[in-house]
């Protein structure tokens, strides 16, 4: 029943798992390419993921419009249940998201989509949140720049169409742009805007 | 039911109500997301004056949990007063484990310096900023300064530094020294002598800024790139001091002058008393050790 | 000898101890009760509850005798307890046409539909220093009128029936009202974040920026249209409800300041407004504020900026005494660390000084 299914389900104890997912996502941003481990928190209906679901419970409220994708769309349970428990509204358009949440990302539209900050306020953008079967079973892409000592490597699968080639877009506009949070099943990862694709470990 | 009759002693854990968190944590993640950027966010009151630190203290509260290892210094030192009331906040508000030592505290937060010990991978070192905007003093209006940091229009920053040199024949600014983050964003390393200004260069801790009355969060993520500015023919350079630590004999570190009397007698010690006091554990002496209480 | 300078927790302590001693004073006079401060300081309990965004004079009079009567202090406590409480929601905007007002005066007509009514005001009082009151002689009770008020329309709303006077301004399409203690300021600022800032501004800055408006420095030519001071009503809509839920009265004063505008190119000649509105009875700080406002408004208007009061970055950026007084008070703080680096500065600068100095004199005296 959609009624219960939206009501349960959310943090436990909300102050501290809301601090413990936030350190795991801050970790994450701040040493792109390393995953950070997250407990299981939340229990969403699906197709949202409980490690998605526990990043949008810690950083979406009434002040951050929310973005599903066609897949998360598809689901009333689900944008109930982000409406009951982060009180955030749906955002009409891809540009008005504060946060984007993506079930789906290999049909996902361009990232040049989503709101991308401007100039003066390039903080004024959104953040997706990837769904990812894996950190580890794709395509190894290799990161520098900041939070990277040196190079770091990540094999996150799925990922949307032309990935290389729209993250090389994405550093282009620096400041602007989009950062994306990739949640894992047992851990997340980060890609700020700041950081840099390379085409090989050389 | 007037506020009074209800318990209005319970607080939220570490202070900050769950939305407030949430809309500090959304800023730090932009922070480090465009490292040297300033994120305007909706700085509460807190319980302590603007000016004592409320940046760090949200901040520091937005990011803390029970496991976490609380460190405050202030000049560098643990036991200076506000150092001593902000610690002593934390423990009431997060009832979180509080600590002297650099090695062992997993958040460090700080006015005015950066500890002496190379900081590692698992820490997160806060700065209370006063004013965020380095190009404040140069162009008081932020609207104008805005658009300076969206064109990377920064001549005016080295023309001010350059008129330095000509007058006085070297740069005159000693503190809260100008740095270029990643190439991009010049940045206000808080007020911090600019002794301390290499350390923040490719440093493996998380640092983050908060300036609450000027409603600013910026970041450094580990590993980046830091720049102090300066000119070929005058090339950035920290403090010296002519004599080590007269307590600990330590040299390379930032000196406090103490004054001894109305003579003119005058001692220089450790500015970070954690770092003096493990030196001194180990046995290292200075020339004034064996007369000091 | 020199001793290392220990002991800040309990220097801090001692002094905490210290200060609950020098506020509760000579322990043979009794304490002060809140009620007392409610009902005879009302109008530094209003200051605090103005300044302090929250309208509980209980708690306004708790963080007087907290202060030891300094209200500065007072709204600081009052802000650091407001924040931390839970946003329910926004009420409707208030009505003050519906006031019941207690004091209501114009000084654009001599009489007005509703009349003028004095109120409880110091206004024609001499200020000689009464004894009586020291020696808690009883006070006589009001004479108060029995007769039915008659309505009350703003003096505003009977200008803008002739079209003498500017409507009450618009704000862009789709414009959600601001609330400056949740967002960071973004300058320019629309009207109502400008109206919240200056509704919690410091009452002496914006006093003297108000002043400065009629010696010249962007002089407007103002005319009280109305004061008034009373209760309104509260309403909150709530979703679930079909019509609005009374949550109950606030006192406020509300300025409606007129001022003279020539007309522009796009204009024709009329009257401006200056608009302030603030919890409790503070006229000062109303009139005050609505002179700000309309300095404020020289670009909205495309007046010249030519004063400190017409400067919304400069005015809005230091209205806050809350700010203001942390900041210039943190220079007490230690600033050692920095002031040790400058006391090497101008140690090296000094030598440079002195050598180039004594190279000069060498140079003097072989070219002699």
């Amino acid at each position: 029943m959609v009624l219960a299914e939206h009501i349960t389900g959310g943090f436990g104890d909300p102050v501290f798992n809301a601090q413990s997912v936030f350190r795991s996502v801050m970790g994450a941003i701040a040493r792109p390419g390393t995953v950070s481990p997250v407990a299981s928190l939340a229990g969403p209906p699906a197709p949202l993921s409980p490690t998605a679901a526990a990043i949008a419970l810690t950083l979406c409220d009434q002040d951050t419009p929310v973005w599903l994708d066609a897949s998360l769309r598809g689901s009333e349970a689900v944008a109930s249940w982000i409406g009951f428990h982060t009180g955030a509204p749906l955002a009409h358009t891809p540009a008005d998201a504060h946060f984007a949440l993506v079930a789906d990302p290999a049909s996902l539209m361009a990232l040049e989509n989503f709101a991308q900050g401007t100039q003066e306020y390039p903080d004024r953008s959104t953040t997706l949140v990837f769904q990812v079967a894996s950190l580890t079973a794709g395509e190894t892409l290799f990161f520098e720049g900041p939070g990277i000592e040196r190079v770091a490597t990540l094999a996150p699968t799925p990922l949307p169409r032309h990935f290389i080639e729209q993250w090389k877009q994405n550093r282009a506009r620096f400041p602007r742009g989009v950062d994306l949070i990739l949640a894992a099943g047992d851990g997340i990862a980060c890609l700020p805007r700041s950081t840099r694709i390379r085409a090989s470990e050389a | 039911m007037s506020a009074l009759d209800k318990d209005i002693a319970t607080y939220n854990f570490a202070y900050l109500d769950e939305q407030t968190k949430r809309m500090i944590r959304r800023a730090i993640l932009k922070g480090i997301a465009i490292p040297g950027y300033q994120v305007p966010f909706a700085s509460r009151e807190m319980p302590m004056p603007y000016g004592w630190g409320t940046g760090g203290v949200q901040v520091t509260a937005a990011i803390i949990g029970p496991d976490d290892v609380l460190k405050v210094i202030d000049q560098g030192a643990d036991d200076t007063t506000n150092a001593v009331s902000i610690r002593n906040f934390f423990r009431k508000v997060a009832s979180v484990e509080t600590t002297t030592e650099t090695a062992r505290a997993t958040i460090i937060q700080t006015r005015h310096r950066i500890p002496e010990l190379p900081l590692t991978a698992g820490q997160t070192l806060v700065y209370q900023v006063p004013i965020p905007e380095p190009l404040r003093f140069l162009e008081p209006r932020e609207t104008e300064t805005r658009k300076m940091h969206a064109l990377e229009e920064y001549g005016l920053m080295h023309v001010k530094l350059y008129e330095d040199i000509a007058r006085h024949g070297r740069i005159a600014t000693t503190y809260a020294y100008p740095v270029k983050v990643e190439g991009r964003y010049v940045m206000d390393p808080s007020p911090t002598p600019k002794f301390d200004n290499p350390k923040m260069h490719m440093s493996a801790a998380l640092q983050l800024f908060g300036a609450g009355r000027e409603k600013r969060i910026y970041a450094i993520p580990p590993f980046t790139e830091v720049v102090s500015l300066d000119f070929e023919d005058h090339p950035f350079e920290v403090q010296t001091f002519d004599k080590p630590c007269a307590l600990c004999a330590a040299e390379n570190v930032y000196l406090d002058e103490v004054i001894l009397d109305d003579r003119g007698g005058r001692m220089f010690v450790c500015s970070d008393t954690d770092h003096c006091e493990k030196r001194q554990a180990e046995g290292h002496r200075g020339e004034l050790a064996g007369e000091i209480a | 000898m020199y001793v290392a300078v220990k002991g800040g927790e309990a220097a801090i302590r001692n002094a905490h101890r210290l200060l609950a001693d020098r506020r509760r004073g000579d322990r043979s006079v009794p304490a002060l009760r809140l009620d007392q401060i409610v009902e005879q300081l009302g109008l530094g309990v209003d200051r605090v509850m103005s300044e302090g965004s929250l309208y509980d004079r209980e708690l306004a009079a708790l963080a007087i005798v907290q202060a030891r009567g300094d209200l500065i202090e007072a709204i600081f406590l009052v802000r650091a307890y407001r924040t931390t409480l839970p946003r329910f929601g926004y009420t409707r905007p208030v009505d003050t046409a519906a006031m019941h007002a207690e004091r209501r005066i114009s000084a654009t007509y001599k009489d007005l539909p509703g009349g003028q009514m004095l109120g409880p005001t110091f206004d024609y009082t001499h200020r000689l220093l009464d004894p009586e009151l020291a020696t808690g002689a009883p006070v006589e009770e009001p004479e108060q009128r029995d007769i039915e008020p008659e309505a009350m329309p703003r003096v505003s709303d009977l200008l803008a029936g002739e079209d003498l006077i500017e409507s009450d301004g618009d704000l862009p399409a789709g414009h959600v009202t601001g609330d400056i203690t949740r967002e960071p300021l973004e300058f320019p600022l629309e009207r109502d974040a400008r109206l919240q800032a200056l509704s919690r501004g410091d009452e002496g800055f914006l006093l003297a920026l108000a002043y400065s408006t009629q010696r010249g420095y962007a002089r407007s030519h103002p005319f009280v249209g109305e004061i008034r001071i009373g209760e309104v009503e509260l309403e909150l809509d709530v979703p679930e409800l079909d019509f609005p839920v009374t949550l109950g009265r606030i006192r406020v004063t509300e300025c409606q300041m007129v001022n003279q505008f020539k007309g522009s190119a796009k204009q024709p000649p009329q009257f401006t407004r200056g608009y302030g509105l603030v919890f409790g009875q503070s006229e000062r700080k109303a009139m005050a504020m609505s002179l700000c406002d309309r300095a404020l408004r020289a670009r909205e208007l495309g007046e010249d900026i030519t004063a400190a009061a017409q400067d919304e970055e400069f005015v809005i950026s230091h209205s806050d005494n809350v700010q203001a007084t942390g900041f210039v008070e943190h220079l007490k703080l230690p600033h050692y660390v920095d002031f040790q680096a400058e006391l090497d500065l101008v140690r090296r600068m000094r030598a440079d000084h002195e050598a180039e100095n004594v190279t000069d004199a060498t140079t003097k005296e072989a070219a002699e």
